[in-house]
């Protein structure tokens, strides 16, 4: 601004918010512009499924477009898809919420994160998460107001968050505990017993829990411990879940927030004057998801298991110790054995075997030692991803004194 | 097994090793497994799926719709022997409806065909009629499609 005589801080200089400005980026971006200019790179790095959304599904939501379904719905999503929403709950986890005051569509679960936060926050207020965690963690808790306080977690707790640790970071600024479990970036789930504790932690200490579940139907051989199931935690935890990952729909945009009314009231106030509603097409062809798409379910998920096993073994055998993930679609194994640190080791990775992973630094400082392999890829980009790796990794061992 | 079979019915050419990695099982055990299938005929053949009209080579194809008299104690099943039994025949089925026997049927030409169900399928004494739909495109086959572009990578090369 030109002629400005300012004495003011930077922050009033600079045309963006200084929560913004000071914000730290996605921890990957450096590692993306290189990647993006690297070709025949085979990538265990992303985040998504590899299916294409059920043909059903998407035929649901051609027919919806033929039929001039292109207008906006109730704020909170359409009635049918929150029926068949309510339905899926009682059905998969024994939990009960009521379809009219209890279920808020989103936009993807990421709005849904955004909303709870938003709306649950004051300025300072502290909200515990587990380390390393899914990026949007911290960042959307910041952005809210809120305060980020990390747990760490290692393979020795199995990634889970143990009450124990959770307690110990408690503060009288202490409003919610974050989990997000099957998690994002290291495939752990939170077994019964542990959720246990932490719901008892919660009652002790009046807290919220929020609980993002969107890789619940991505476990294997292993029971799913939905939180609000817990005895009386229904009223104090905030569900939230989506379809991209269960039912490969991720550019669809569509999730849910499952909470007492109270929440629920609160949310759609924020989401009414923000999204309106989650686009009716998807809403359409999520009600076909939720109606037909059990066997898709089934089916992925077996495919993925086959995955998982496979990566999981090959990674301890070229000397990746890798502990046993059973959800979501990744692996988290250690790189501690080649010396390197887990960004030098991508990086390194990425140039000299032309295979990408994601560095676990950028889902916190407990990632620091781990990098992320994907599973949501072909049998044999897998098998050639690991093959490439292993060459690496016996290049690379530090040499014995 | 059932894991391993449906493992094999999607590629074929995975060995023991691979197998025994994604099942979780020692490999001794998968090639246990995958004889005693092989030996009790749960495993029939192991085959490629070809795309001859990309070699510019098509066999003939027709499906036909047979109409047959059954038989008393035997049903249809003599009938339909007797059908599937000649080397052009490539599939058959019994169906509901309006016809008794689906068959899919190979030739070099349109005469190798033609001339099977004049000479060989129409004048079975069991067969009452005979309509033949020359197949024009295939479109899909054993769950595989033909003419859709293959694995054109739409995702992003990484995300969180």
């Amino acid at each position: 601004m030109p002629n400005k005589k300012s004495t003011s801080t930077v922050a009033h200089d600079s045309p963006i918010s200084q929560k913004v400005a000071t914000l730290p980026p996605s921890g990957i971006r450096k590692f993306f512009d290189l990647l993006s200019s690297i070709e025949d790179v085979i990538s265990l790095g992303i985040g998504e499924p590899d299916f294409v959304t059920p043909w059903h599904i998407r035929e649901a939501g051609i027919y919806s477009l033929e039929k001039g379904y292109t207008m906006y719905t109730s704020n909170a999503g359409m009635p049918e898809l929150r029926q068949e929403l309510a339905n899926y709950l009682e059905l998969h986890y024994d939990v009960s919420y009521r379809p009219e005051d209890e279920i808020l569509i989103t936009a993807g679960s990421s709005e849904g994160l955004d909303l709870v936060l938003r709306a649950i926050i004051n300025p300072g207020d502290e909200v515990i998460i587990p380390s390393p965690c899914y990026v949007a963690y911290p960042a959307d808790i910041i952005l809210a107001g809120g305060v980020p306080v990390a747990v760490h977690t290692n393979e020795e707790n199995n990634f889970v968050a143990k009450a124990a640790d959770i307690e110990a970071r408690v503060t009288k600024r202490t409003k919610a505990i974050l989990i997000g479990y099957p998690a994002n970036p290291t495939g752990a789930i939170m077994p019964r017993k542990e959720a246990h504790a932490i719901a008892e932690l919660a009652k002790k200490h009046d807290l919220l829990v929020i609980s993002d579940e969107i890789y619940a139907r991505l476990v294997y051989g292993v029971e799913h411990v939905c939180f609000p199931s817990l005895p009386g935690m229904k009223k104090r935890t905030i569900l939230i879940s989506g379809f991209s990952k269960s039912h490969a729909m991720t550019g669809w945009r569509i999730g849910y927030v499952a909470a007492d009314r109270r929440f629920i009231q609160a949310l759609t106030k924020i989401h009414q004057y923000t999204l309106l509603c989650a686009p009716v097409m998807t809403q359409m062809a999520t009600i076909e998801a939720l109606r037909n798409g059990e066997s898709d379910v089934e089916n992925m998920v077996q495919e993925y298991n086959t995955r998982r096993r496979f990566m999981v073994k090959k990674l301890n055998e070229i000397g990746l110790s890798c502990f046993e993930p059973k959800g979501a679609f990744f692996a988290f194994p250690s790189i501690k054995a080649t010396g390197m640190n887990s960004e030098e080791f991508a990086e390194k990775l990425l140039l000299e075997e032309k295979v990408a992973v994601v560095p676990g630094i950028a889902f916190g400082s407990s990632g620091e030692g781990f990098v992320r392999c994907c599973y949501a890829t072909s049998l044999p980009n897998i098998e050639e991803a690991l093959r490439r790796m292993g060459r690496f990794v016996r290049k690379n061992r530090p040499r014995a004194k | 097994m059932k894991e391993i079979l449906r493992i094999l019915e999607q590629n074929a050419r995975a060995t023991p090793a691979q197998i025994a990695a994604m099942v979780d099982k020692p490999v001794k055990e998968v090639q246990r497994v995958v004889k005693r299938a092989e030996k009790e005929g749960i495993i029939l053949k192991y085959k490629a799926i070809i795309n001859w009209p990309k070699l510019g080579k098509e066999d003939i194809w027709a499906l036909i719709e047979v109409r047959v008299t059954p038989q008393r104690g035997v049903g249809y099943d003599a009938v339909a022997e007797r059908i599937y039994q000649f080397p052009e025949v490539y599939s058959a089925y019994l169906v509901s409806g309006t016809y008794d026997l689906a068959i899919l049927v190979r030739g070099k030409n349109m005469q190798a065909i033609s001339g099977f169900v004049a000479e060989k399928l129409a004048p079975l004494e069991q067969v009452q009629s005979a309509v033949t739909h020359f197949l024009l495109k295939r479109y899909k086959e054993s769950g595989e499609t033909f003419h859709l572009p293959k694995e054109e990578n739409r995702r992003l090369p990484i995300t969180l």
